[in-house]
């Protein structure tokens, strides 16, 4: 099938659940003000941490989405989940009973899944024995169950899946989606990604691999990229889901169209377990391939919405990148992190900028990088600095670049 | 230990670890009601397993459906713990 002729995929709803907010506008006013999620950690005792900031979700009620069976069933990133997924399908204002369920797709990444529920039984077996575990232990644990969940939770028997490429995942889980719907596989998909990662056991990982800031007097700071000041990202948490439908179906239901994703690109750097190739060659393939794929040129792009974790090599190769695909083209664009705002929530990083990216197209505002003060020369690009701005890119770029060196560049265009 | 005190015992477990309201907590409602699955009576064999000092062999969990069938069962178990 050429590209003129193949099935195109818009997004029709958004649903956030992040350190800055839940539901679409509180989530945008949030990171257009430029109001940081980022405080003292507060869900378990850091004082022997070099690092003790995060990005929390401190007003998350899983019982406000699901039943409290379910929900005691459930570890966090499948609890936060499926509340995504219930807020993205409400404003989508698709109703589940009008879809034939087996037309609807479920892709769900995270780059750690049920982390919390392998700690505290680890402690069980040291301490207690191998007959005191949890017989839910394997399944609450395991990455695939947050899309298996959303999936039992409207019904949806369409394709499910599971992407866990670390802090891609859901970028990639948003591009397997669209090639489900490209496919004819499936005519909806509710895409994205969870994390609920703020363990001691992560935390203390993510600090011996010197990942993390350290900044810890003065949280909201802490989370800077670009900015020459940076030391490392700010571990958050939450997910965030989209809807993506047919474009054809869509129109013909009438629904909101946020934007179309019209490319991704995927790429590996094959490079090295935790840090970037210093040129971002990976992140080069990544973006070119999602350009071409979206039959979009450089020129088009008003917007890219970077990874920008706010480490010191990531930054720079992430711009060292940009300037090798856009060229001249890199002086006008602006380049934005959304993480400055949220954190980082690894595995649902990729879903939530995806919906800032959306966002922007759709309400013609770019979201700033907050915390911007001095400028490193490495960074060079027109950062959207501290305050949001007004602008109608036609065709937007998001980022997401993972742990293991593996890329993903989504392309969304604006629909008339 | 009495009957009574075991249900105390199995009330608290119901109602701190799987979240079932008090009154409903009857002899005869059974765990699949109480909203318990397969897996849940696994958890709540062993917690019970460790507050009362008994050991219940899989085997004799079959057809154990209600709560009254539980506290009987539980009720020998104590009775004839070393």
């Amino acid at each position: 099938m050429s590209a003129l002729e193949r099935r195109r995929v818009v997004v029709t709803g958004i649903g956030p659940v992040t350190p800055v907010g839940t539901g679409v506008d509180a989530f945008w006013q949030s990171i257009t003000a430029g109001r940081s999620g980022v405080g003292k950690l507060e869900a378990f005792d850091t004082s022997e941490y070099p690092s003790r900031i995060a990005a929390e979700v401190h007003d998350f009620r899983a019982e406000d989405y699901m039943e409290a069976p379910d929900a005691r069933r459930m570890e966090r990133f499948a609890q936060f989940a499926v509340a995504a997924a219930q807020l993205a399908v409400r404003d989508a204002q698709l109703d589940p009973d009008r879809v034939p369920p087996e037309r609807v797709g479920v892709v769900i990444g995270t780059g750690i899944g049920g982390i919390s529920a392998f700690e505290s039984q680890a402690s069980v077996l040291a301490e207690k024995g191998p007959t005191r575990i949890n017989p839910r232990l394997v399944s609450v644990m395991i990455p695939n169950m947050a899309a298996a969940q959303v999936a039992r939770t409207f019904g949806f028997t369409g394709p499910n899946d599971c992407t866990t490429t670390a802090c891609a995942a859901s970028g990639h889980g948003i591009a397997r989606a669209v090639e489900l719907i490209r496919s004819g596989a499936a005519d909806v998909c509710v895409a994205g990604g969870s994390e609920a990662a703020i363990t001691p056991l992560t935390l203390a990982g993510f600090c011996s691999a010197r990942a993390l800031s350290k900044r810890n007097d003065d949280p909201e700071g802490a989370s800077r990229p670009f900015d020459a000041g940076r030391d490392g990202f700010v571990l958050g948490e939450g997910a965030a889901a989209l809807v993506l439908e047919e474009r054809e179906a869509a129109e013909a239901r009438g629904a909101r169209v946020y934007a179309e994703i019209s490319g991704f690109g995927m790429s590996s750097d094959a490079y090295h377990e935790t840090a970037p190739h210093p040129e971002g060659a990976g992140a080069v393939l990544a973006m070119r391939a999602a350009l071409a794929d979206a039959g979009a040129e450089a020129f088009e792009v008003g917007y890219v919405n970077a990874h920008g974790t706010s480490t010191p090599l990531g930054d720079s190769a992430e711009v060292a990148a940009i300037r090798r695909v856009f060229g001249e083209d890199a002086d006008r664009l602006a380049v934005s992190s959304t993480k400055s705002v949220t954190g980082h929530l690894i595995g649902a990083a990729g879903a939530a900028e995806a919906a800032a990216t959306v966002l922007a197209i759709a309400r013609g505002v770019l979201p700033p990088t907050i915390n911007y003060e001095t400028p490193d020369p490495t960074c060079d690009v027109d950062v959207v600095p501290n305050v949001a701005r007004q602008a109608d890119p036609d065709v937007a770029v998001s980022n997401s670049f993972g742990f293991g060196g593996q890329n993903v560049s989504l392309v969304f265009r604006r629909c008339p | 230990m009495t009957d009574e005190e075991i249900h105390n015992e199995m009330q608290t477990v119901l109602v701190e670890e799987f979240k079932v309201e008090p009154g409903d907590i009857a002899p005869e409602a059974t765990f699949k009601h109480l909203g318990l699955d397969s897996l849940d009576m696994v958890t709540l064999v062993m917690s019970l397993e460790d507050r009362l000092g008994v050991e219940i062999p899989d085997g004799e969990l079959a057809g154990i459906e209600r709560v009254d069938q539980a506290i009987d069962l539980l009720g020998r178990k104590v009775a004839t713990r070393a």
